[in-house]
């Protein structure tokens, strides 16, 4: 199967073509990360998750959070549900761990502000 | 009254910080930075999305992060901040020019500089500037502000959502209010195209099943106290609602992201030249306005779609205006322009900036950003010339009005040029 597909690292947005039949050859893109990104994307794709957590602070009520790395796009709504719970105590710090190995995967979710 | 300020910055997001902390960086030591919010970063604050500074920084940051970087390089720099207080008005003067502003602690006072930095970014459009029939219920909200409520007060502003327009926040907020356990229906887009980047178009909607609906539009908006139901039509290539073609969602929130408006009230009040085309002040090579000694840049210039772009942009703007400050002083500056060429959007060119320049003030390069008027799927050759030679060209296999191109050129390719006027277009 041939899949097209639109690179989304950078904003670019170049038009790349797997074929599944050839290895997951990929064709279309302008550098080397919109290679990866296509193999990945047909066999396993990832994201970025990027959300916000509970903070006690008066002036800053949420804290915005992000995997330190893409986690499977199966698991983004089981990891959103893991975070409802999570309330930080200040001060927070730019990357602060606030959950290790979210779902198990080598991702931590961490603090991407300082709220002192 | 004090010394006058060397540079006072209207606007403490990206593009405030990033001319302040450059014109530090070129010498000057007297610089304020005045922002309306309590705090530094502006929109960056509440972007919580990642996607920001893989061209600046080389690693892919979220909103917050990227304004942590600036704002931390403010630290033992020595500009000054004034945030909670808002610029009332601009008064340009003969060598230096007054600012008044207002705060809760300081009340109203006026205060001089030798240059001005606008910068203050770009406000939504509202359901009032496109108007849109229907109730006034509840429930209807710019993408920017629903995203300021989820992401930083903590407050999940519907259930069932529609997006109209489909602009990157638009996009953003549809899957944002999906990750938060929202059913959002649909993303309603008026013209043939998307005027988001197509990675947001494929992150956002695409992964989520969220059907982009181009060619239709929202005609009336119904509910007593809240949205109820929103009817749907498709457009004809006038973009007139077709009739026949109604489609009812029941939604209780309506998110608006139908374009951006560069927050230039103070500007024309002190008689600033604009563009029509891009909503913002005119500018000259170095990010000058028609205004000795003001200069503009982020979005209250052009809309950007990226930060990286606006923190380029504004480093340039701050730049200019060290050099402007402490030229003065040597007298060397500022000799009498020779020429001014302008830059004129042609054939398919929406707008373009810088829109005039002074040959003799230009560096070895000089890079002119623009957007074309319409989507080309077909190879483009984008061309800047005096309609007989030409001073640049690049060729692109496709280019869409919603992603700022720029196109670089000699200083020396520019001196060749003849007559005053440099032609931007796209050929076949």
């Amino acid at each position: 199967m041939v899949k097209e597909l639109i690179c989304i690292v950078c904003p670019q947005g170049c038009h790349l073509t797997v074929e599944e039949e050839k290895e997951y050859q990929v064709s279309g893109h302008r550098c080397a990360r919109g290679v990866a990104y296509g193999r990945s994307e047909a066999m396993n794709p990832t994201r970025v998750l990027t959300s916000t957590v509970c903070v006690r602070s008066a002036r800053h009520p949420r804290c915005p959070v992000k995997t330190s790395q893409p986690i499977p796009k199966k698991d983004l709504f089981r990891a959103m549900a893991l975070l409802d719970d999570i309330v930080l105590d200040l001060p927070v710090h730019r990357g602060d761990v606030v959950v290790k190995n979210i779902l198990g995967h080598p991702a931590d979710i961490i603090a991407t502000r300082d709220i002192t | 009254m004090a010394d006058p300020y060397q540079m006072l910055v209207i606007g403490g997001g990206p593009a405030g910080l990033g001319a302040a902390i450059s014109a530090k960086e070129n010498g000057l030591s007297r610089i304020l930075v005045v922002e309306r919010d309590l705090e530094l970063g502006g929109i960056l604050n509440q972007c919580v999305h990642n996607g920001f500074g893989l061209h600046y920084f080389g690693e892919e940051l979220t909103g917050p992060e990227y304004a942590g970087r600036m704002t931390g390089r403010l630290e033992g720099s020595g500009i000054e901040i004034l945030c909670d207080t808002m610029v009332l008005s601009i008064h340009p003067g003969q060598d230096v020019h007054r600012v008044c502003l207002m705060s809760a602690c300081s009340g109203y006072r006026c205060l001089d500089t030798e240059t001005i930095v606008l910068a203050m970014g770009c406000r939504e459009r509202t359901r009032g500037a496109i108007g849109i029939p229907g109730t006034r219920a509840a429930g209807i909200l710019t993408a920017g502000t629903a995203q300021r409520y989820v992401n930083m007060e903590g407050y999940m502003v519907g259930k069932r959502v529609i997006v109209l327009g489909s602009g990157d926040i638009g996009l953003i907020m549809a899957r944002r209010m999906t990750l938060e356990g929202a059913k959002v229906l649909a993303c309603v887009e008026i013209m043939p195209f998307s005027g988001g980047l197509a990675r947001n178009i494929v992150q956002c909607l695409d992964d989520y099943g969220i059907p982009l609906l181009l060619s239709h539009t929202i005609t009336e908006i119904g509910g007593r106290s809240r949205v109820e139901r929103v009817t749907v039509q498709q457009v004809d290539a006038s973009l007139q609602p077709v009739e026949g073609t109604e489609r009812y969602f029941d939604v209780d929130t309506v998110l608006l992201s139908v374009g951006l408006i560069p927050e230039n009230e103070l500007t024309r009040e002190a008689g600033i030249a604009m563009d029509p085309r891009t909503g913002g002040p005119l500018v000259f090579e170095n990010k000058e306005t028609s205004i000795r000694g003001i200069f503009a840049c982020g979005n209250v210039l052009q809309v950007h779609d990226l930060v990286d772009y606006v923190t380029e942009e504004s480093e340039e703007a701050g730049k200019a205006a060290a050099a402007y400050v402490l030229g003065k002083a040597t007298a060397a500056f500022a000799p009498p322009a020779d020429r001014i060429i302008d830059v004129t959007p042609g054939k398919g060119i929406a707008c373009v900036i810088p829109q005039k320049i002074r040959l003799d003030r230009l560096e070895e390069k000089i890079r002119f950003f623009f957007r074309v008027s319409e989507p080309s799927k077909t190879p483009k050759r984008v061309m800047l010339g005096d309609g007989e030679r030409v001073a640049a060209s690049f060729r692109r296999p496709w280019m869409a009005p919603g992603e700022m191109e720029h196109i670089k050129v000699d200083r020396s390719t520019l001196q060749e040029m003849q007559g005053e006027i440099l032609l931007l277009t796209i050929e076949d």
